[in-house]
């Protein structure tokens, strides 16, 4: 299990070979990578800058990445999240869960982004044509957080 | 009772600045209890948590909710509801 906060992209290629290296028991991957947009909430946005709280981001993101190890029987889970300023087509975020099959897999990967994004401490602030401002949170996000309650 | 206090993302820039050591006085029990005396020290910080904008709460890097009991030495973070991934 790992977690990794960074201002350098990465390769979701390269750090699948790596989770799965070595376990013959792994039959599924899954994986998730968000990207910037250009558009949100009708404006053109030329780049963003996420902001963390350093500490409790890294803690935030381990006990997300136990509780799926704890709901699903999975190999191992994987989560890389970068701060600093991106641009549109930059990546963000990165998740990977290995498991046995698939469903454990995919439901886990999915579990992780929906915690991520109602949990760990990132804000995200936009520059747009005319100046900057702050990304609101969305309540779809709230919404998909809850479904996975016990 | 001593607490350092950190501010994140809009409330930082409401407030003006990301840290500060404050002693709060014993009515203070409880992060909403901090939050209100935090309130009435000013307008900048009325200004800051004013209205129906949602502050989220962290004591010593946990997400907590507004009935957390405070110890002393504590780190409390408030902060805007969070935007990665």
């Amino acid at each position: 299990m790992a977690v990794r906060v960074q201002q350098e992209d990465f390769d979701a290629g390269s750090e699948i070979v790596r989770l799965r290296a070595g376990n013959s028991a792994v039959g599924a991957v899954a994986s998730f990578i968000g990207i910037v947009r250009d558009l949100n909430e009708g404006a053109t946005v030329g780049s963003i800058t996420l902001e963390h709280y350093p500490g409790m981001t890294e803690k935030s993101l381990t006990s997300i990445a136990e509780q799926a190890k704890e709901r699903w029987r999975l190999h191992d889970v994987l989560i890389i999240h970068r701060v600093g300023t991106l641009e549109p087509t930059d990546q963000i975020v990165l998740v990977v869960t290995t498991s046995t099959h698939r469903g454990d897999a995919l439901a886990a990967c999915q579990f992780v982004m929906d915690y991520l994004k109602t949990e760990a401490p990132f804000w995200k602030k936009e520059a747009i044509a005319g100046g900057e401002r702050w990304v609101d949170a969305r309540e779809s996000d709230d919404a998909a957080r809850k479904r996975w309650r016990p | 009772m001593k607490l350092r206090v950190l501010y994140f993302a809009a409330l930082r820039e409401r407030v003006g600045c990301s840290e500060e050591m404050v002693e709060a006085p014993d009515s203070v029990a409880t992060v909403a209890q901090l939050r209100s005396w935090l309130i009435q020290r000013g307008d900048t910080w009325a200004d800051a948590f004013a209205g129906k904008r949602r502050v989220r709460a962290a004591v010593d890097q946990t997400m907590v909710d507004d009935q957390h009991v405070l110890r002393d030495g504590a780190e409390v973070a408030f902060f805007p509801p969070v935007t990665g991934g």
